[in-house]
């Protein structure tokens, strides 16, 4: 066992030795292998990220918004509107929503302050997003003042801070209490920003929207549907681009392995024949190169893997912005949430390393395989 | 030590270039002892090595090495007698470039899984044996004609082995290197190994340290004394 390893060790060093003799050669190889991953990875990390935004995002909607329009602007509900919906077959809930705005004008950013459905907060008291705990440097048990449209200062305590699961869900999020938001705001009594409608069955979503223009004339109802559709269709479109890139990608990799495989210099045929003629074994031969194959794959894996990981969750994927651009059209600015998968990453180590070794040990083989007398001569 | 019996070779057998390069050797190398094989050029010197030194096998005939028939071994068991047995000098010296000089030396001791500190303080202390300390991690092409195959002298004796094979040892060394290179043999010979080599070259043949010359021709052993 021991005698394994130290022969592991010495075909490992005689590996790194070698490859350092052809530096050049390597790094562009390793340079290139490096890149592939990393376009590779890149595209994994960020469809697979945005998917699990996407559900994270959608699971917590209702099924259907009413929102009132005036003028063709959203506009608050008023008193009674939602009595008027009346009885609807299908809809199991509805329910007044309150949202808004708030521009923070200390660290100039915008915070969505909103009345919890289902979440009880006692009044003077706030939970906040990752977002604020980070920007305003907030922690459970603290206290901020915000200052109101209309000028007054108003205190609350942080009761809460919200998991960073999702940071597009939760980042910018105040929660507070009816009274309070209303208090803040000099939100009209009575008023809501829009309804919630939740139906159980999907069928009935596109009757439940009839009905609802029918009776409300003025509403503009939001279907949970049609948000996943445009949704599922941009994400579609973008990454059939994508996996066209890729595909090329991979292209060029297998035509790098390719001429790898088939180009076994002279040099490296008459050293493999050195190496058996003074005793070593064609198993060791290939083993060293296997190693070489390794080594050099394993690299670039990582370097390609870690680059990637940085370039889609530390600097929002900056390289597939004119691609993926249109994400804009649903939310204009977010910082993905990293998350990494097993087997993702199993996947890619597969179709990259596997290939790469593969290749390179097939013409090793036959090159390791011919008689060691050869070398005898010049 | 080697016993051959009715050794035939043929390259390409079968074929229409069919040549056959030994036809019918009958030799028995002493141990302990120096033997050198001459001939004219394409008498089948260097193919009789190969089959000595366990690197090629015969077409007919039986090998025996220490009594034992290795004729009929397969390839795994060959390369480990070779390692074990045998160390080779190649004419052309065939180290690997861009490998320092003592890399050279220990690389046929990797497959036996020997400490590395205990190879590279063998490899240093044959080094300095050949006055080659100082050269140990200077990169073996940059190292003269002589230097080189010192190194690949070294890097013969790092697995200690009981014989040496040698192909024209001295073809690519002028007449001082020659004596060297002589000098070296003599001490390697009266350490008590085998050593057999191949040779054009009368001040190696007709040397005192030489102690059985076979002349071949055509594939055939003319004379042995
Ligand atoms: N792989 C091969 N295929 C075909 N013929 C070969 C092969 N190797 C050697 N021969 C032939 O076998 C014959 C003997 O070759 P060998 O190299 O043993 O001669 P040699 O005595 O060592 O010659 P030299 O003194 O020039 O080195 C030569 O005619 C050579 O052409
Ligand atoms: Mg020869």
């Amino acid at each position: 066992m021991n005698t394994w390893i130290e022969k592991q060790r010495h075909l490992i060093d005689f590996t790194v030795a070698s490859l350092a003799r052809r530096k050049g050669k390597n790094l562009g190889l390793l340079s290139i292998y490096g890149l592939l991953v990393f376009v590779l990875a890149s595209v994994a990390l960020y469809t697979h990220a945005l998917r699990a935004e996407a559900t994270k995002v959608l699971a917590g909607t209702p099924e259907i918004v009413l929102q009132r329009l005036v003028a063709g602007r959203h506009d608050l509900i008023p008193p009674g509107y939602i009595e008027r919906i009346g009885r609807i077959r299908g809809v199991q809930k509805k329910e007044g929503r309150l949202w808004g705005y708030y521009y923070d004008s200390v660290v100039k950013a915008n915070y969505t302050f909103m009345v919890a459905p289902g979440m009880k907060i006692a009044r003077g008291e706030i939970v906040v997003g990752p977002a604020l705990e980070r920007s305003r440097g907030l922690a459970a048990g603290n206290g901020i003042s915000f200052r109101s449209y209309s000028g007054e200062l108003h205190t609350f305590i942080v009761a809460d801070v919200l998991p960073q699961s999702s940071e597009l869900v939760s980042a910018d999020l105040v929660l507070m209490h009816e009274e309070d938001f209303r208090a803040f705001f000099k939100y009209p009594e009575g008023h809501y920003t829009d309804v919630a409608l939740s139906v159980a069955n999907p069928q009935e979503i596109k009757n439940v929207a009839v009905k609802l223009m029918n009776a409300l004339p003025d509403s503009r109802p939001i279907l949970r549907d049609e948000v996943l559709r445009t949704y599922a269709s941009i994400f579609d479109w973008r990454e059939g681009i994508m996996l066209a890139l890729l595909a090329a990608a991979i292209l060029a990799f297998g035509i790098l392995a390719w001429e790898k495989a088939a180009g076994l210099s002279a040099e490296e045929k008459r050293e493999i024949g050195i190496l058996k003629a003074i005793g070593w074994e064609t198993g060791d031969v290939i083993k060293m190169k296997f190693w070489e194959g390794l080594l050099i794959s394993l690299l670039a894996f990582l370097l390609g893997y870690i680059a990637a990981y940085l370039h889609v969750f530390h600097a929002d994927a900056v390289l597939f912005e004119p691609v993926l651009k249109g994400w804009a059209v649903l939310y204009p600015r977010f910082t993905l949430t990293p998350h990494i998968d097993g087997l993702q990453i199993a996947t890619l180590f597969f179709f990259t390393v596997f290939p790469y070794t593969a290749a390179v040990l097939v013409p090793i083989w036959r090159a390791a395989t011919t008689d060691p007398d050869t070398v005898m001569r010049g | 030590m080697l016993e051959l019996t009715n050794i035939r070779k043929a390259f390409n057998q079968g074929r229409h270039n069919e040549y056959w390069a030994l036809s019918g050797i009958d030799l028995a190398i002493p141990e302990r002892k120096v033997t050198a094989l001459r001939g004219p050029s394409g008498s089948g010197k260097t193919t009789l090595l190969t089959i000595l030194g366990c690197l090629a096998r015969p077409t007919e005939g039986r090998v025996r090495l220490k009594g034992e028939d290795i004729s009929g071994l397969p390839e795994r068991f060959l390369t480990e007698i070779r390692r074990q047995t045998f160390g080779f000098i190649f004419q052309q010296f065939n180290l690997i470039r861009g490998l320092s000089a003592i890399e050279n030396v220990v690389l046929p001791a990797y497959p036996t899984g020997r400490p590395r500190k205990v190879l590279l303080e063998r490899a240093e202390a044959l080094l300095a044996d050949v006055n080659l300390g100082h050269r140990r991690d200077a990169k073996v092409e940059w190292l003269s004609g002589g230097e080189q195959q010192r190194v690949a002298i070294c890097r013969a004796l790092i697995n200690d082995p009981e014989a040496l094979i040698a192909d024209e040892p001295t073809a690519n060394l002028d007449t001082k290197l020659s004596k060297e290179f002589l000098g070296i043999l003599e001490r390697l010979a009266a350490s008590g190994r085998t050593i057999i080599l191949t040779s054009h070259d009368p001040m190696v043949v007709e040397s005192a340290v030489v102690d059985h010359v076979v002349t071949l021709r055509d594939g055939q052993i003319v004379d042995e004394k």
